[in-house]
């Protein structure tokens, strides 16, 4: 206990158990009021899992979660509620039928079966709040007709409205424009000025690092780190968690381009989603055996792209596959001309085994052709060697997108499309994937087109890069020049 | 926007209403037996609506409900001889205390779990009734000494206006603040519960109102019949019958439940002509909206409306 101001949220010797797993193992830290601290870990380290022990979502073994003096350990999520813990979801699941006001309102109703009517204040609190949080201008729209940005801010709206003492915050920034970092980032600010204390729980320290007081960093469900933002950043144990090996480095030799055709060449492709323009205008090439990579932040345009090309998706222009225009070609056609796509959902068969899984990817060739690239495969990615037998669920993030790619590959695709593999993999993860796709470029004479957020992710492996923004090619070229020319500018 | 909606609705409902309740003058005595039926399985699904389109849970049991509310009330009827009204409200009573236990697994499984416990209910308590046939008439049934009406309009209009209060107790509980509470409790419980309210209890209290309004309307339907029996009150195939009218109409309409519960019994009569055919055809056109119409009638015209 500090002398000065006694600590609103204390969180001691916490532990969770989810059969064998040890998912959280002795966590303890404590919050004052107006501090913020970021909880952070790559997937799998257990953060969320915190997050949802002190809110009751899950019930923690042992330990203690004592909000201003009580201890609500194993408490029900609304009791904690209403001791004053708020949360932010990073998936927002608004009311679909129910506009943006009637949202927030919702938020700000008692917990009783008496009121059938809700008090006249809270309209206006509820203006209030959505004007603090920058949603005053959609009040009366329903939220399926805002971008994500909004949807997000109605999350803030929700929580704000319970006057919570403590804020838990989950991934503050996953998926939003650097303008909307900044507006975020104050809303955050705005709650420490009010005295609330917050919990941010991040991916990495580097994301948060300008608003939290202090971090603490977890692994495998322990404690690894704690301290400022630098101290948890130099912290030798953190930076091996994160780095993981030496940093592989890339350029390609230049590829003895056939001075012919392109294998895939798109032209002038616009797709529209009712009003809303997803792409404009937009022409790239693919060569024969070339890695190209389409970086852009989320929303940029990379799946629609990539959904156009495999024909699930109407499109102005042209898309010229080596036989011919694509138009008109049923989506398993062009899957058996030879585009593949692994999908950022990944869409694995989650009780089927790894190896079913690999068979399904397989089953139109031939049962010798099948085992040999099953077998390579296996060779590709060690670690489904070991998981065969496991269902696809199982897994972790990192070895369900392995396996995406392995199915992928099964169907021995002349091109293969890999959109956003990194989605939600932490970056000791990131790490294995990345050495598997260097692998899988060094060694075949595959044809991919990569779509990325993560351009650190994606610059190693490409021999170009086009740069999609708001739907439209803002820069092509190749990786070296990206930093000089484009670096800055992206983010 | 929600004063025009309303407005729009009464303006839609008024008449409707006139016309309905000046049903004894222009309809036929059979048609007025069609209908009576037809208002009872309106609040029915109207109950089920509550639960399924805003409390989230799938209920493959209404008729465990109605049934303890129908066979309460008979019951009561047949061994006390109590007046109607006071075995009607045993007959709720005991609806509710049924929809409490059903209610209680539902508080802990989710999803398909949940409508399996409640589709046992259903045989369980079938098989009650036919194990204790000696007091409740088995198979066969169990006449009620007392019965509403002897005239098809007084039945007729005690069942219109029993529905119309069912309505309008039902829309304004699911636009009230509970409504949105339900509702959203009903979307994504943790979130709620986040919020600050208590997911169990308000599912409780959802499942007790489905319970008694259900309960009560399985007890007009006994003293407007005459006889209480498994085939009429209780059979899977009536739960079945009453999901597909809620869905028909439109899932979180409450309003839709009853216009949907009110075209299929229509439809079943006017199609009798085509014999064995007719459930085939009702089935038939039923499956055809769910399939092209997800949001069902009444989302049809919501959607008209908004566009408009």
């Amino acid at each position: 206990m500090s002398s000065e101001t006694a600590n609103i949220l204390e969180v001691e010797h916490l532990s969770k158990r989810f059969g064998g797993l040890v998912a959280v193992k002795d966590i303890s830290f404590a919050l004052k009021p107006g501090e913020i601290l970021g909880l952070i870990g790559p997937n799998g380290s257990g953060k969320s899992t915190v997050m949802k022990l002190v809110m009751g979502i899950e019930r923690p073994n042992t330990g203690k979660v004592v909000i201003d003096g009580t201890d609500v350990a194993g408490w029900p999520t609304a009791k904690i509620a209403h001791q004053g813990i708020g949360i932010v979801f990073q998936h927002s699941r608004p009311l679909h039928r129910q506009t943006v006001l009637e949202n927030i309102k919702l938020a700000l109703l008692p917990d009783s079966l008496l009121r059938l009517v809700a008090d006249p204040s809270v309209e206006e609190r509820a203006r209030a709040i959505a004007k603090r949080v920058g949603l005053e201008a959609v009040l009366h729209r329903l939220p399926a007709t805002l971008p994500f940005a909004d949807l997000r801010r109605i999350e803030m709206a929700k929580a704000l409205a319970r006057e919570p003492k403590v804020v838990l915050v989950d991934e503050p920034f996953a998926g939003l424009t650097p303008r909307e970092v900044a507006d975020f980032s104050a809303l955050i600010h705005g709650f420490r000025e009010e005295g609330r204390a917050v919990l941010l729980v991040d991916h990495n320290v580097k994301s948060v690092a300008a608003l939290v007081d202090r971090a603490l960093a977890m692994y495998l469900g322990e404690q690894i780190a704690e301290g400022t933002a630098e101290q948890v950043t130099r912290n030798e144990r953190v930076r091996e968690v994160y780095m993981g090996g030496e940093i592989v480095s890339h350029a390609r030799p230049e590829l003895a381009r056939k001075a012919g055709e392109a294998l895939l060449h798109i032209d002038d492709l616009s797709v529209r989603y009712g009003k809303a323009q997803a792409l404009h205008d937009v022409s790239l090439d693919v060569h024969e055996g070339e890695f190209v990579a389409v970086v852009g932040l989320n929303g940029a345009g990379k799946t629609t792209l990539f959904n156009a090309i495999s024909g699930l998706l109407g499109y102005e222009g042209k898309i010229n596959w080596h036989n011919g225009e694509l138009s008109g070609r049923s989506v398993a056609q062009i899957a058996r001309d030879g585009i593949v796509q692994c999908p950022e959902t990944r869409e694995l068969f989650g009780y089927m085994s790894v190896r079913e899984n690999l068979e399904l990817g397989g089953a139109h060739l031939e049962d010798s052709e099948r085992i040999a690239q099953m077998a390579w495969l296996l060779g590709l990615f060690p670690v489904l060697q070991q998981r065969q037998r496991q269902a696809a669920n199982t897994l972790s993030g990192g070895e369900q997108q392995m396996l995406a790619i392995a199915r992928a590959l099964m169907m021995k695709p002349r091109l293969l499309i890999l959109d956003e593999p990194t989605l939600g993999l932490a970056p000791v993860i990131l790490d294995q994937l990345s050495q598997a796709l260097h692998k899988l470029r060094d060694t075949t004479p595959i044809t991919v087109l990569l779509g990325e957020q993560n351009v650190t992710f994606a610059l190693p492996h490409s021999d170009r890069i086009y740069v999609l923004e708001h739907g439209q090619i803002a820069w092509v070229g190749k990786p070296d020049a990206f930093g000089k020319e484009m670096g800055e500018a992206y983010l | 926007m929600t004063t025009f909606l309303k407005s729009r609705l009464l303006w839609l409902s008024l008449p409707a209403l006139l016309i309905a309740a000046l049903g004894p003058w222009w309809l036929s005595a059979y048609y007025l037996g069609v209908l009576t039926m037809a208002y009872f399985y309106g609040v029915f699904a109207m109950s089920w609506d509550l639960l399924f389109g805003y409390a989230g849970m799938v209920n493959f049991g209404p008729t465990f409900l109605i049934g303890l509310g129908a066979y309460g009330a008979a019951l009561l009827n047949n061994y006390a001889g109590m007046p109607i009204i006071v075995c009607l409200l045993f007959g709720g009573f005991m609806s509710i205390i049924g929809g409490i236990l059903l209610a209680l697994p539902a508080l802990k499984l989710r999803g398909a779990y949940f409508g399996l416990v409640t589709l046992v209910a259903v045989l369980l308590l079938q098989y009650v009734i036919v194990i204790f046939s000696a007091y409740t008439g088995g198979e066969i049934g169990m006449m009620t000494p007392d019965i509403l009406s002897i005239n098809a309009s007084v039945n007729y209009e005690y069942a219109l206006w029993f529905m119309v209060a069912c309505a309008v107790l039902l829309v304004v509980l699911s636009r009230s603040s509970l409504g949105l509470i339900l509702e959203a409790t009903g979307q994504d419980p943790i979130a709620a519960a986040a919020l600050g309210f208590n997911v169990a209890k308000h599912r409780l209290a959802a499942f007790c109102v489905s319970a008694l309004l259900s309960g009560l309307a399985g007890g007009m339907m006994v003293f407007y019949s005459g006889t209480a029996s498994v085939g009429t009150v209780i059979d899977i195939s009536i739960g079945v019958q009453i999901i597909i009218a809620a869905v028909l109409g439109g899932r979180r309409t409450i309003l839709g439940a009853m216009v949907g519960a009110i075209v299929i019994l229509l439809a079943d009569e006017l199609l009798r002509p085509l014999g064995q055919l007719n459930i085939f055809v009702v089935s038939g056109i039923t499956l055809a909206v769910i399939i092209l119409f997800p949001s069902g009638l009444l989302g049809l015209f919501n959607r008209t409306k908004e566009g408009a």
